[in-house]
């Protein structure tokens, strides 16, 4: 399988809105040190053509801002995004409309003034992918495509219920003919027997490019369950960086992570019986003030004083694994000195 | 232990009926719902958007806005009838008695206000007790809930706490006045995981030390599945199928029920296509109400003419039962 998509230690950071008290300061010549947000740190995946990879994480962990990154809405702070070899955003304009971005809630990312015909024809016809005229056979072809009847292009938005407004907005994404497809979230606001339709939808959308272009994607959720059921490949994330990466199998099976371990036994699951729980102790941290060394350590029960000052890298652990923890990397126990 | 079998439901509700009226008829958002729930047990109310299970909770409440409207049914609080009760009764006994958590505690937790302000305003609107004593047992509660540092909470206002903090002292609010029953609507949807798991391990822990009995309305059956004691399976209005939790999600009888399990992505070989329900609405009658029949029939696999008469309530036993012309047998 050849790559389509190589993150190489990108990073995004996000300034706060400086505080008065810090103006003051700064006009008063004693500046303060600029308040951001590292949203993601350093952070290197590829995707092979034809691949669905799978983000996981819980809020804060920066899913939503590598994908923005990957889809071109966001430039990376340091390190870079490339798509078939080259920059998705070089000087800060998306250069092909080959990556779509799918959202989460089809309420929000539909405009509601726009028939969806047109929604879906806005795309192709402003990149010069067909003619105004002409882009009504492709409107008809998207809408089959994600099972609409083509009739209803002349319909609005709020004509049509959740599950379909979510065709609707994929079938907008598909229309550009994209090679890489961002999901962000893409079920997390529909009812579980629409979900079913949803994730079908995208498992026949796979299937029938698998023999063609191949439809690869980065499939953002937080819900262990259904990243199980598309994702070839699993990344989870924590508070910016991935912690582990591994087939969708392994991932499951065998979890080399701390936190992987903790998140899949935190899952409530159909039929494990009642009154099992096993919840992470403690908070979330802050993306504002992570925690020294590695971020997952206040909550870890493995944790040692190496995990307190050193922020472990995403290392090999097995064949396809790659975990970012000390445990199997030398442990925990003594402080590495460079 | 003779007494406490005899002893009547923490929380009963006896055909409650609520409609609302609509632009093409009544709308019956409640019709004829009927449940129990015994001293520190959980009953999950489970259904998707418009089942009409967060109405039902608002019903037990007093808390229907109009033109919606209360029309038939009664509630008990420990065999006491609190149903039709005026306002200034209701009040008394709402937050005191009987409490409600919601979704999202943001909505709930008003934000100029300190943590400890609205809990003593809480502890006070039912009980002549000094401030102190109010913000003391404010604290309590936060303890109860499993809060670090509870003193220090109570100074914070609701934005300086993370969500899942804000949903701990929610539940604690409710808790204040030591509730025969707590009625909370979707009060983890808005949490992360590792915070879900946290709130459901504390409340099963509430439910079993205080005795407190909890109506958890939910959309996931996966987390009432590991919480709950018992089920209510909502649609269009009506319970269809009820049973002890593990009953119901291990041989759901009803096919609603075992589309909804079905359709959970963890039930299934990854990349397996997953079992998908034909859309459509319940049948409507003349009056543009629905119909006696099956609201379910007209997207149900194994309907026949016979659904259009009301549906029959089957018994599996072990308080297991559906409301179906044509249940599912249990697999072997």
């Amino acid at each position: 399988m050849s790559e389509l998509l190589r993150i190489e230690r990108a990073s995004k950071r996000f300034r706060q809105p400086v505080p008065l008290g810090d103006r003051l300061a700064a006009w008063l010549g004693r500046p303060r040190p600029p308040r951001a947000v590292q949203a993601v740190t350093d952070v290197s995946l590829t995707v092979a053509r034809g691949e669905v990879v799978g983000l996981v994480g819980e809020s804060g962990c920066g899913k939503s801002t590598l994908g923005r990154m990957v889809a071109g809405i966001y430039t990376p702070s340091e390190g870079a995004v490339l798509f078939e070899g080259a920059p998705v955003m070089p000087g800060g304009h998306k250069r092909s409309p080959r990556v779509q971005m799918i959202h989460q809630d089809p309420f929000a990312s539909l405009d509601p003034r726009m028939k969806v015909g047109e929604t879906v024809a806005e795309g192709p016809v402003a990149h010069g992918i067909v003619s105004r005229a002409g882009a009504d056979a492709l409107v008809a072809e998207t809408l089959r495509r994600v099972g609409l009847d083509p009739a209803l292009r002349n319909r609005y938005p709020h004509q049509f219920s959740g599950g379909q407004r979510q065709r609707v907005a994929i079938a907008r994404a598909l229309a550009l003919n994209p090679a890489l497809l961002v999901l962000d979230e893409p079920v997390a606001s529909l009812d579980v027997s629409i979900q079913a339709q949803v994730l079908n939808l995208f498992m026949d959308l796979r299937e029938a490019a698998a023999g063609g272009s191949g439809l690869t994607s980065l499939f953002i959720s937080h819900d262990l369950g259904v990243v199980r059921h598309v994702s070839d490949r699993v990344a989870i994330m924590y508070l910016g960086r991935i912690v582990e990466l591994a087939p969708t199998r392994t991932l499951y099976a065998a979890p080399a992570h701390p936190y992987t371990r903790a998140l899949l036994d935190s899952v409530p699951r159909l039929g494990q019986g009642r009154g099992v729980f096993h919840p992470i102790a403690g908070e979330l941290p802050s993306p504002l003030a992570p925690p020294p060394g590695c971020h997952f350590h206040p909550r870890c029960p493995h944790a040692g004083p190496r995990c307190r000052v050193e922020a472990p890298a995403l290392l090999p652990v097995a064949p396809g694994q790659s975990a970012a923890c000390h445990l199997h990397h030398g442990g925990t126990a003594a402080a590495a000195t460079a | 232990m003779s007494t406490l079998k005899e002893a009547p439901p923490a929380l009963e509700v006896r055909g409650l009926r609520t409609q609302f009226p609509g632009r093409q008829g009544l709308v019956r958002a409640v019709d004829g719902v009927s449940f129990a729930i015994r001293r520190g047990e959980i009953l999950g109310l489970v259904g998707e958007s418009g089942s009409g299970k967060s109405v039902t909770g608002f019903s037990i409440l007093g808390l229907v806005e109009p033109p919606g409207k209360v029309v038939a049914g009664e509630v008990l609080l420990a065999g006491r009838r609190i149903s039709g009760l005026d306002g200034a009764a209701m009040r008394r006994i709402r937050g005191a008695e009987v409490a409600m958590v919601f979704q999202d505690p943001l909505m709930t937790l008003n934000p100029v206000l300190r943590i400890g302000t609205q809990m003593a305003a809480a502890v006070r609107a039912h009980d002549r007790v000094s401030r102190a004593a109010a913000w003391d047992r404010a604290e309590q509660a936060l303890t109860t809930v499993g809060i670090p540092s509870p003193r220090a909470r109570l100074d914070a206002y609701p934005h300086q706490l993370s969500g899942g903090m804000r949903q701990r002292v929610a539940i604690a609010t409710a808790l204040l006045h030591r509730p025969k029953a707590i009625i909370a609507d979707e009060p983890t949807t808005a949490l992360d995981v590792s915070i879900q798991g946290q709130i459901l391990a504390e409340v099963r822990r509430l439910a079993d030390e205080t005795g407190t009995a909890f109506l958890w309305i939910t959309h996931d059956l996966a987390v009432v599945s590991s919480l709950a004691d018992a089920l209510c399976v909502m649609y269009a209005g009506r319970v269809v199928e009820r049973g002890p939790a593990d009953a119901v999600i291990a041989a759901p009888r009803h096919p609603y029920t075992v589309a909804l399990v079905g359709s959970v992505p963890s039930g299934h070989a990854p990349g397996a296509r997953l079992p998908q329900l034909a859309a459509g609405l319940p049948p409507r009658g003349a009056d543009g109400a629905p119909d006696s029949g099956c609201p379910f029939r007209t997207r149900c696999p194994r309907a026949t003419e016979v659904c259009a008469a009301p549906p029959p309530e089957r018994d599996f036993g072990a308080g297991h039962t559906a409301l179906c012309h044509h249940p599912v047998e249990a697999a072997a």
